[in-house]
């Protein structure tokens, strides 16, 4: 039988449901499968047993009463910018170290009301700014297929602790690609919604315009069923949409699918092997029934800049409020000003206090219209881009890194360098629309993902996709060793 | 567009970050590149473009003015959290001295 921690959530729930295991046999088994591989990968910073045992309890209580919730007694992790009573939120900076969550995220009260057991944290890079989750100040997390490489980020904990079994699902956040890339860097499957479709309350706001919490799952149709849980308008979130906007409908198969590919994404500086590997996906993908047309994203060249000045401009307003007075660290200080300049000189790490300057910069007068006001209304031609490029297909396809995971350290000093693995996960955000990072190969023994684009609102649509993709392939089902 | 030195220091105080001197250069270098990189947003010729600060066109969700009570738990929590404290009041310094 296969290992409890090794379980999609819909096997899960059925055997629950059987009775062939109980829910806190589950939660044993993921804190268990943590204690044992945890240590060499980082992956999870922090675990409440004692907290996740009670779920479990509770869990069974509702089973043993035939009331089982959309993901009863099922075990995940939680990526810790996001608030959840019982453990602490510290967005891996030292600025919130030891804050216990004061409050839980609409997210997570929804993952508890579906009965989810909520093992713990996960590890990320320092305030969600990064792509290796190597700026966090709980350490690096191991890319679980290669312990010398880095896991993505900036939800690099999540994605290596759902590639490495550590709980059932994780839940992690994406602002420029920090669900897919990782889940692409680590094999698994990840999916970034429609903007508005999660609330965010409770997530601890990095670029307030993008920024949105979504699943990592062993399959997409373990990534729906937690969608399906964790969306929702939310009057906590006035950014949060009514589900009247969610277009429902999906295809049927795949046969008759139209697939735009962007001929600016396959570009010079990408890792001839990852082409490869992603071309061969598109031939099965074809073999399937879909056909392929080229579609054009003429602002390709743009999209990261965009992002890298509007990015920093929100996180600049965002993390005004860590300034040592009402929580988190406060360094000691003899006036007010000091106090400010101090706390967030040490708090802060290196690339936060970078972002900040130039988002400050960006946004100061003289400044504004040049490099804001310019990247919002490059926003605008991106947003008209995509709906043109997808009018005329069922999705885009993608490549959902242009390389695979590197060494740690490896790019660490140079910012272009760390800035172009996002390339083409950017542009989802910049513009809101769903899109999907699935498993479809190995290069050289690291992973590959596939990214799937849908248009804004159609997530049903873009993940039946995928899982069409799933259904004929195994890639999703790999697990590194051990 | 290159950063200077005096850029610097003048956006770090608006933005009350510190900066050692230090690292100031090593700041300033990083940012330059940064901004050259963005700064090629200034090719494209977007006079006539509207810009999206919302994303999905959602403009001024309002809510009635009401005073909802904080749960006490939270309230607890949230007092427990400030780094210092005097009764249920946040203790911070003199804004003025």
């Amino acid at each position: 039988m296969t290992p409890l921690h090794q379980l999609t959530i819909e096997e899960a729930l059925a055997r629950l449901k059987a009775h062939t295991f109980s829910a806190v046999d589950l939660a044993k088994a993921c804190l268990e499968r943590i204690k044992a591989v945890n240590p060499g990968i980082n992956a999870v910073v922090e675990v409440d047993e004692a907290g996740a045992l009670a779920q479990a309890e509770a869990a069974d209580a509702r089973i043993a009463k035939g009331t089982m919730g959309a993901l009863e007694g099922i075990p995940c992790l939680i990526k810790d910018n996001i608030q959840a009573v019982g453990t602490k939120t510290t967005a891996a900076s030292k600025m919130l170290a030891g804050y216990e969550s004061t409050f839980d995220a609409t997210v997570i009260a929804k993952l508890r009301a579906a009965g989810a057991v909520i093992l713990g944290k996960t590890n990320m890079d320092e305030f969600a700014m990064g792509s290796s989750t190597e700026t966090s100040a709980h350490g690096a997390t191991h890319n679980p297929w290669d312990l010398t490489k880095i896991p993505g980020g900036t939800s690099g904990g999540s994605a290596a602790a759902m590639a490495a079994s550590m709980a059932l699902f994780t839940i992690g956040s994406d602002t420029g690609g920090s669900i897919r890339q990782p889940a692409a860097m680590c094999g698994t499957t990840g999916f970034k919604p429609t903007y508005g479709r999660v609330s965010r309350y409770g997530l601890l706001a990095m670029t307030s315009s993008f920024d949105q919490i979504g699943p990592f799952a062993r399959t997409v149709g373990d990534a729906k069923r937690v969608l399906d849980v964790i969306q929702g308008q939310d009057s906590f979130d006035s950014t949060s949409v009514s589900e009247n906007l969610y277009v429902k409908g999906a295809p049927a198969s795949l046969k008759g699918l139209k697939i735009g590919i962007p001929k600016e994404y396959f570009t010079p500086g990408m890792d001839a092997d990852v082409e490869k590997t992603v071309r061969t996906a598109i031939a099965k993908l074809e073999e399937l029934g879909a056909t392929t047309v080229e579609v054009s994203l003429p602002s390709t060249d743009y999209a990261l800049a965009v992002y890298y000045v509007l990015m920093p401009c929100e996180v600049s307003a965002n993390l005004a409020r860590y300034d040592g007075q009402r929580f988190g660290y406060s360094a000691p200080a003899a006036t007010l000003k000091e106090s400010y300049l101090k706390t967030r000189a040490e708090g802060f790490g290196p690339e936060v206090r970078r972002r900040i300057i130039l988002g400050t910069y960006a946004l100061s007068s003289g400044y504004y219209d040049a490099y804001y006001l310019q990247a919002q209304k490059a926003r605008t031609v991106m947003k008209q881009e995509f709906e043109a490029a997808l009018s005329g297909v069922d999705c885009l396809l993608s490549p959902t890194s242009p390389t695979v995971a590197w060494n740690l350290g490896e790019k660490f000093d140079d910012p272009i360098a760390m800035y172009m693995a996002d390339i083409y996960t950017v542009s989802a955000n910049v513009v809101g629309v769903p899109a999907v990072s699935v498993p479809c190969g190995f290069v050289r023994g690291l992973p590959v993902g596939l990214q799937l684009i849908g248009r804004a609102f159609e997530d049903e649509r873009v993940l039946t996709i995928a899982a069409g993709y799933q259904a004929a392939t195994d890639w999703h089902l790999k697990s590194p060793a051990p | 567009m290159t950063i200077t030195r005096e850029n610097i220091l003048h956006i770090a105080k608006l933005a009350h970050v510190g900066v050692d001197e230090s690292e100031i250069e090593k700041l300033r270098e990083k940012l330059s590149t940064v901004l050259a990189y963005v700064g090629k947003l200034s090719e494209l010729d977007l006079s006539k473009v509207e810009p999206t600060a919302h994303v999905n066109g959602i403009s001024n969700t309002m809510r009635e003015d009401e005073v909802k009570a904080c749960d006490k738990t939270v309230r607890d929590a949230l007092l427990t959290a400030a780094p210092a404290r005097e009764g249920d009041y946040v203790k911070v310094k003199a804004v003025f001295s």
